[in-house]
């Protein structure tokens, strides 16, 4: 299909920006794990501080990769399926904000102004620009949706009676859900923590700005992931040489992330105070009915790929797992989201002890949480967003792969590397192993008096499952700057594989529009945010001053 | 509209999370196992100290700040019940002995709350594990239960 020159650039710049400074972040990954194995003894190396690094590595490639890659996945998926262009003013506008903000966080924490991590926990304090800078990213990304919902009703229109495709509708969906929580991170940062970073306001609630934090927080994770899921029901099945065994039970789970994904970002302050263990209670409740659409997803994507096989001349009850085409250079990205779907068996797991209200306190801040969500974001997500940007640049600028035979075993190398590191951190964290610390300074010094000597095993494991991430991320580079840097021998345009349902079910007006789910949505966020809110201002004692990362006497 | 298949798995799922749930409750209620209590501030937490409320009851209320905790070194006895009270006087600090299962964040403002059995002697490493600053690593307290006997 025939892109006009603006959004092609568009979205190669947005593919090419993040995929650079990937490099940046997975160099910091593998850092980490050195000095958590106590390889070094030092609180930094080549003049990047460790917590530096983290921050880095948590803001690039939770973050910036992210958002990036959805706002262009978002724009290949609107124009391919509704065949209508997105405005290009509005796209560049967006585009020229969201590289704006990330020039400024990065400029902060570059200049070690700003390792406050992505999560930014005040009252640790980073730089004004570090703040300020994440939230142009943000509000970057939200210009598209709004674009594309003209282009939704218009072709609504054109369409009667006809379903809304189902990538259009993960993307809005998604979207819908991105914006919905980013309200409540720009109301965090523009009200709450701009003003005191800059010393306006004396003092910041640090219990309400987390909850607002994890408001965004938990649904961050479904903005990361929904692309994925998209990639899933409506390309997979194809590359893998089969239909989608139903379209409806795509509609089914796309929705209910809707409805979902925002109300639950409690389970992630099981530990705070100031908030009651009733709230805590209802968002175990809320937690546990968001693995129905994940249900769903298993059975629907394992039925789609055992009527590959079979299609594929696979026999018996369980042949079809072996006639799947996992090796075929020409359907690279089979290879890629089967390794992020194994891993994400785990994640699945590994997240339901997380959200269990007791459970979770046994792992919770451990190095545990990294294990698991590195087979999440750093499985399934990572791995269909990478397979996508090199389907999306190689398509859109007319090159060939290069080096295919070493692309097609890159994602396998990568899971290997995922499920050995993510296995360490998580022994590691059930024996108390503390994340985000620079072990290597103290507790795995030998020479130091807080020596922990049983932490020496998961660190190792996890340092060389770590250290086979980061030769699977190089030889991703390698593939996809040589891919990118070819000369041009096909022609250009953006193609898609698209699915075929095997269950083709008859429109139901429920699932083609947004209106009665967002209306739920919103009640179910006031159900769970309400008390939530209410239990943080009437509990919270006095503010608190800011505090820089390297001082313990308050100032800014 | 869906399939034979597809509306067992939902069941199936229905089930496993209903099973799932319940478990949670049981030991929410039958093991006593809790999470991080909520109480309303009051500045009297942010003082430092052990209290002996009788030969097995102890009260430790825990003041985190960068980079130590006070007090650093608890003395109890074997078979002790403790309620730990823990507050922050800067930054946001974790509060984690993992041998016992106590964790705990330290916030400013907010006061944690949890009840722990120490059955039997040894030393219990109090870690802090949410990051707050450049001496994060260096956080760090004991427990130390009748070890070694005085
Ligand atoms: C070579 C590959 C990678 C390695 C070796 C690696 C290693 C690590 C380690 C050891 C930590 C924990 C640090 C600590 O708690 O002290 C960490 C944190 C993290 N990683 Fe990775 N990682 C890799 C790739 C990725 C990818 C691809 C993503 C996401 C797309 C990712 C996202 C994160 C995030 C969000 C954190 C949390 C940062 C924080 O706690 O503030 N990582 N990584
Ligand atoms: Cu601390
Ligand atoms: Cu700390």
């Amino acid at each position: 299909m025939n892109v006009s020159r603006s959004l092609r650039n568009v979205i190669i710049i947005e593919l090419f920006v993040p995929i650079t400074l990937l490099i940046l972040g997975i160099y910091h990954g593998l850092m980490q794990v050195v000095y958590r194995a106590g390889v070094i003894h030092q609180s930094s190396a080549v003049k990047l501080d460790y917590y530096q690094g983290l921050t880095l590595h948590g803001v690039i490639n939770a973050i910036v990769l992210t958002t990036f890659f959805a706002v262009s996945f978002g724009h290949a998926t609107i124009f391919f399926y509704l065949k209508k262009e997105p405005n290009k003013k509005a796209s560049w506008i967006s585009l020229g904000l969201m590289v704006v903000g990330t020039l400024m966080a990065a400029w902060a924490i570059l200049a070690g102004k700003a390792s406050v991590l992505y999560t930014f926990y005040p009252p640790l304090k980073g730089h004004p620009l570090f703040y300020l800078g994440t939230a142009l990213l943000i509000v970057g990304s939200w210009i598209p949706l709004f674009d594309w919902l003209v282009l939704y009703r218009s072709w609504k229109k054109e369409n009667p009676g006809k379903k809304v495709p189902l990538a259009v509708l993960g993307t809005l969906v998604n979207f819908i859900v991105w914006f919905v929580c980013t309200l409540a991170v720009a109301y965090e940062v523009l009200v709450l923590l701009l003003p005191w970073a800059m010393g306006w306001t004396p003092t910041v609630n640090v219990t309400l700005a987390r909850t607002l934090f994890w408001f965004f927080g938990h649904a961050l994770v479904y903005f990361w992931l929904l692309p994925a899921y998209i990639m899933f029901y409506t390309m997979l099945p194809k590359v893998a040489g089969g239909k989608l065994y139903s379209d409806l039970a795509g509609r089914i789970a796309l929705f209910l992330f809707l409805l979902l994904s925002v109300p639950v970002g409690v389970h992630h302050q099981f530990s705070d105070p100031n908030i009651s263990s009733t709230t805590k209670w209802l968002s175990t409740v809320l937690t546990f009915a968001v693995a129905v659409p994940s249900f769903i997803t298993a059975f629907t994507l394992s039925a789609s790929l055992e009527y590959a096989g079979r299609q594929r001349g696979a026999k018996g009850l369980l042949g079809w797992f072996g006639k799947l085409p996992y090796l075929d250079s020409n359907r690279y990205l089979f290879g890629y989201m089967i390794a992020g779907l194994i891993l994400f068996i785990f994640g699945g797991f590994t997240g339901i002890v997380n959200s269990s209200y007791a459970l979770n306190n046994v792992v919770h801040n451990t190095s545990w949480l990294p294990g698991h969500f590195h087979m999440t974001v750093a499985g399934p997500v990572f791995l269909a967003m990478i397979a996508m940007s090199l389907h999306l640049i190689a398509t859109l600028r007319g090159r060939k792969i290069f080096l295919p035979k070493v692309n097609v075993i890159v994602p396998y190398l990568w899971m290997i590397g995922v499920l050995i590191f993510s296995f360490g951190l998580m022994w590691g964290g059930l024996m108390g192993e503390p994340r985000r610390t620079n072990l290597g300074m103290t507790y795995l010094n030998p020479q130091n008096e807080l020596y922990h000597p049983q932490w020496v095993p998961s660190t190792m494991l996890a340092l060389s499952g770590g250290f086979i991430m980061f030769l699977a991320g190089m030889l991703y580079f390698v593939v996809f700057f040589g891919t990118f840097f070819r000369k041009k021998t096909e022609t250009a345009g953006l193609d898609l594989p698209v699915s075929e349902a095997y269950h083709d079910e008859k429109m139901v007006p429920l699932f083609n529009g947004f209106k009665p789910w967002i209306i739920v949505m919103v009640v179910i966020i006031l159900i769970a945010y309400v008390p939530a809110l209410v239990d943080v201002l009437s509990n919270s004692g006095p503010g608190a001053p800011p505090h820089l990362p390297h001082n313990p006497m308050p100032g800014i | 509209m869906l399939d034979k298949f597809e509306i067992r798995v939902l069941r199936i799922t229905g089930l496993l999370i209903i099973i799932f749930f319940f478990s949670i409750l049981y030991v929410t209620g039958k093991r006593k196992v809790d999470v991080t209590e909520c109480i309303p501030y009051d500045k009297a937490y942010a003082e430092p100290r052990v209290t002996k409320i009788d030969d097995k009851t102890y009260q430790v209320f825990a003041v985190a700040g960068m980079w130590t905790f006070e007090p650093s070194v608890i003395n109890i006895p074997p078979g002790a019940e403790v309620d730990f009270f823990v507050t922050s006087k800067d930054v946001v600090h974790g509060f984690n002995i993992a041998e016992r299962n106590v964790n705990m964040m330290a916030v400013y403002g907010g006061i944690s709350k949890t009840t722990v059995k120490f059955p039997e002697t040894g030393v219990y490493k109090i870690t802090c594990h949410e990051y707050c600053g450049t001496g994060h690593q260096n956080m760090q307290a004991e427990v130390i239960v009748d070890y070694p006997k005085p």
